[in-house]
């Protein structure tokens, strides 16, 4: 377990320092945009006058590297700055939508991981069958659609027609938790629509990997069930890939949901970063970028872990 | 026909349009047909139709497109629509856009001017309160227009306001706002959605931060982007409000917006994707509004630059313009054609007695044979951000234009930095422009010879002095004559092509009643909708 620790403490360390490359990346992208946040915020109408108040107001006018330390400084002691543009603290303005986010990642995940992983155990097991054929083609159709297509479809045909769903997924903070699952069923079920078919497929393959094993065929000649080879000798040894695939596909959940938050009009942080980008709002740019960086981060670390202490080998070396 | 007959069919008549099944022409068409008189059908339309009494209650949700999380309650940065939506609804203005398009009261109830309208006074509604129920007074109202005014300000509004030298307060509800010029539309200045009352601080600053405001309606919640929700304000100084609770929810996407329409989620949008509008129509409970706008399309050319030099050249292009055409096809009808003149139908001292230069590709070669020329090319810029189908509309103007000779090559141009490396800088392209209140405030933006946004380079003398003096022109009539003449100037000698003002169109559940009549100034009579409709 020592072990596991140190790699733990040595990943995250790693992962500190790749944050802050990147907010260096995205503070050069955001410097490099045409036009400047004052021009954003006060539009075609203003005049030069009105644009360098607009500016001295902001502290534009202090070099790029001297803006990005102050911003810097903030940052390592956990203040992320004020939006450009409202002024409003950073953390203020993205806990909630973050909050959003998750939930409706976690939600997602909750539908989708099972299924996918019992789709790839039951595809595995009858493989080569019509079961597989049709659980394969109906998941890649689903994964090869656009989301926002997908989103459309499910909006006809749940909402407007049988108006069992609403198809705005408004949510606010007082709402029970039924009534929040009910609106973001249609955004979720989206979500779930796209990602079930990555891990399913991977599952499949990481199990029929092993079919071919000694041991597995050991098993056979013993005679246990197919199911049981499945279940109990198989999936165990497929853990790993397996994980890493769900990791990939959580983390996908939240920083990839842009453009279904934008078709249900889900207050999610993925919209909150478009309006920042195009507003030049670079402290609410830089914030969102990070948390999706991080994200990625120690979602991967989990994975690893994951496949670590499923691995007998990995989790007691000689 | 029996008398009986007749009042029950009247009856069911006035049944039938009150739930908005019959329009007003219907209604007319079959009231003469039941036997009653021109003059009494419409009589009666007012009086027992559109006018019929508002009822109060319910929360009003409105799916507004153009809300974003950057949209902040400071005034002077107001640019979207949500926020100008919710500006009409939270606070209010010295004036306000009548549903007849006229200038009326809000918190100013009346107005007067010194004889050469550079002093101007405006009195002030004595029982109008803010939300956290202090008083509105002389001083709110100084530091509300304040705080566009002034060196460090970074308000849009700052070079409106430039010509006011002095504001000062007459007891607690009179102001006195002195000019450096005369300026006979002033009232309407107040009705810009900028310029909102705010409470001011001990400092003679305003509180824009809060939210608070003296409008009908006031906050409750607000999340910049996502929605705003708001209860009526008992304190409100005015008739109307009949909604007992207001929700904005910022549906940028027209997909969603239309949707959310359609499954009963919001009672009204505020924009209409023309594309779809057709499949809109055809849902029986609906309303699809498609009201006249001043917003102008323009196509303004160098008239400093040849070709454009010669006024035989623009006047060729002008008569080669199948305006109807270009209404029809690109803009799904939604459109008013224009007539090369910036003055919308809608505006005040609007001429109405001006014909409509006709599509005419002889004529167009006439004046081009008069300008020396057998055939002419002409590059003419565009991009689809400055209105959807801009570059389409060019490629059809450039197929009218073909027909008298004249080769049109519309260019694409990138949609990012149009503003800046576009217009102003090619000698032909395409604009949009948001609508101005009054004639003045218009020709003055654009068409002035020394205008810093005089799109076409234009001058003409006679045009720049009648723009000076009609400025301070009190007298309508004069003011009117005036207008007309100045029109007439930029349609027959002015380098500004103007095919057609864009139509606002926006759309609402049956359920939600309004009078015959709205404001143009902006999407649901002109911001207005949430002090102004009811729940049938």
């Amino acid at each position: 377990m020592g072990d596991v620790l140190a790699i733990v403490a040595k990943r995250l360390g790693l992962g500190l320092f790749t944050l802050l490359i990147i907010s260096v990346l995205i503070f050069i992208a955001v410097e490099l945009l045409p036009g400047d946040i004052a021009q954003a915020v006060l539009g075609q109408q203003a005049t030069e006058s009105t644009l360098a108040a607009k500016r001295a107001e902001l502290g534009l006018n202090d070099p790029a590297p001297v803006r990005y330390f102050n911003w810097l400084k903030g940052a390592v002691v956990g203040d992320f700055g004020k939006s450009l543009v409202s002024s409003e603290s950073v953390t203020d303005a993205i806990t909630p939508r973050f909050k959003n986010t998750l939930f409706l990642a976690l939600f997602a995940a909750v539908i989708a991981v099972p299924i996918a992983i019992t789709l790839g155990v039951l595809v595995a097991l009858f493989r080569n069958t019509l079961f597989d054929r049709v659980a394969n083609v109906l998941t890649l159709t689903s994964i090869s659609c656009p989301e926002f297509f997908l989103g459309y479809i499910l909006i006809l045909y749940l909402s407007v027609q049988t108006g069992w769903f609403p198809s705005i997924a408004k949510v606010s903070p007082d709402m029970s938790l039924f009534d929040r699952l009910h609106r973001t069923f249609l955004p979720a079920l989206t979500l779930v629509l796209i990602v079930v078919a990555h891990m399913m497929r991977m599952t499949r393959a990481a199990i029929i990997n092993l079919l071919a094993s000694p041991y597995i065929e050991m098993a056979r000649l013993k005679g246990t069930p197919a199911w049981k080879v499945i279940v109990k000798h198989a999936l165990p040894n497929s853990w790993a890939p397996i994980i890493n695939v769900v990791a990939l596909n959580l983390a996908f959940l939240i920083t990839g949901v842009v453009l279904v938050e934008v078709v249900f009009v889900y207050p999610g942080i993925g919209q909150l970063l478009v309006d920042s980008v195009s507003k030049r709002d670079f402290p609410i740019v830089q914030a969102c970028c990070l948390i999706f960086a991080a994200t990625f981060i120690l979602l991967n670390l989990a994975a690893d872990i994951g496949s670590i202490l499923t691995n007998p080998r990995l989790r007691h070396p000689k | 026909m029996t008398d009986h007959l007749k009042r029950e069919m009247k009856e069911a008549l006035i049944r039938d349009a009150k739930s908005g099944g019959v329009s007003r022409r219907d209604f007319l068409t079959y009231s003469i047909a039941a036997g009653m008189s021109v003059s009494a059908a419409s009589g009666l339309w007012t009086s027992d139709v559109s006018a019929a009494t508002p009822q109060k209650g319910g929360k009003f949700r409105i799916g507004v497109h153009d809300a974003n999380t950057s949209d902040t309650h400071d005034p002077g940065t107001y640019l979207s629509v949500g926020q100008i939506q919710l500006a009409h609804t939270h606070r209010s203005y010295l004036t306000e856009v009548t549903p007849e398009n006229t200038v009326g009261a809000d918190m100013a109830t009346e107005w007067s001017a010194s004889p050469d309208a550079t002093i101007w006074t405006f009195k002030l509604a004595e029982n109008a309160t803010f939300h956290d129920g202090r008083k509105f007074t002389a001083k709110d109202a100084i530091a509300s227009l304040n705080h566009h005014r002034g060196e460090d300000s970074t308000s849009a509004v700052k070079s409106l306001l430039a010509p006011i030298k002095d504001i000062k307060a007459d007891g607690d509800h009179t102001i006195v706002i002195e000019l450096d010029q005369g300026l006979a539309d002033l009232p309407w200045f107040f009705t810009d959605y900028h310029l909102v009352m705010l409470p001011a601080k001990d400092d003679g600053k305003v509180d824009w931060e809060s939210g608070i405001g003296a409008g009908p309606y006031k906050i409750v919640n607000h999340e910049p982007g996502i929605g705003t929700e708001l209860v009526r304000h008992d304190g409100w100084h005015r008739e109307g409000a009949y909604f007992d609770a207001i929700e904005f929810i910022a549906l940028n996407d027209p997909n969603a917006r239309q949707t959310a329409l359609i499954t009963g989620d919001v009672d009204s949008i505020t924009s209409v994707d023309l594309k779809t509008m057709a499949l809109l129509q055809r849902n029986k409970n609906l309303v699809v509004d498609n009201i006249p706008s001043g917003s102008g399309i323009t196509l303004p050319m160098f008239c400093d630059q040849a070709p454009f030099d010669d006024v035989n050249v623009r006047l060729a292009l002008k008569y080669s313009c199948d305006r109807d055409e270009l209404v029809e096809k690109i803009m799904f009808g939604t459109a008013t054609p224009g007539d090369d003149y910036h003055v919308s139908p809608g505006m005040p001292y609007a001429p109405t007695d001006i014909e409509r230069r006709p599509y005419d590709p002889d004529k167009a070669k006439f004046h081009l044979k008069k300008a020396g020329l057998s055939s002419l090319d002409v590059n003419l810029s565009a991009a689809d951000s400055v209105l959807p189908g801009a570059v389409d509309m060019c490629v059809l103007y450039s197929e009218q234009a073909k027909k008298a000779g004249i080769n049109i090559t519309p260019i694409r141009e990138a949609n990012d930095g149009y503003w800046a490396d576009v217009w102003m800088k090619k000698p032909w392209t395409f604009v949009k422009w948001g609508a101005r209140p009054t004639p003045d405030q218009m020709f003055s933006i654009a068409y002035k010879d020394d205008a810093p946004w005089n799109e076409s380079h234009w001058q003409n003398e006679r045009f720049n002095q009648l723009l000076l003096s009609a400025k301070a022109e009190l007298d309508d009539t004069l003011r009117a004559e005036q207008y007309r003449e100045m029109c007439m100037i930029a349609r027959d000698d002015g380098g500004t092509v103007i095919p057609f003002f864009a139509n606002f169109v926006y759309a609402r559940n049956k359920g939600v009643a309004r009078n015959d009549a709205v404001a143009s100034s902006w999407e649901n009579d002109g911001g207005r909708s949430t002090h102004r409709w009811w729940f049938a």
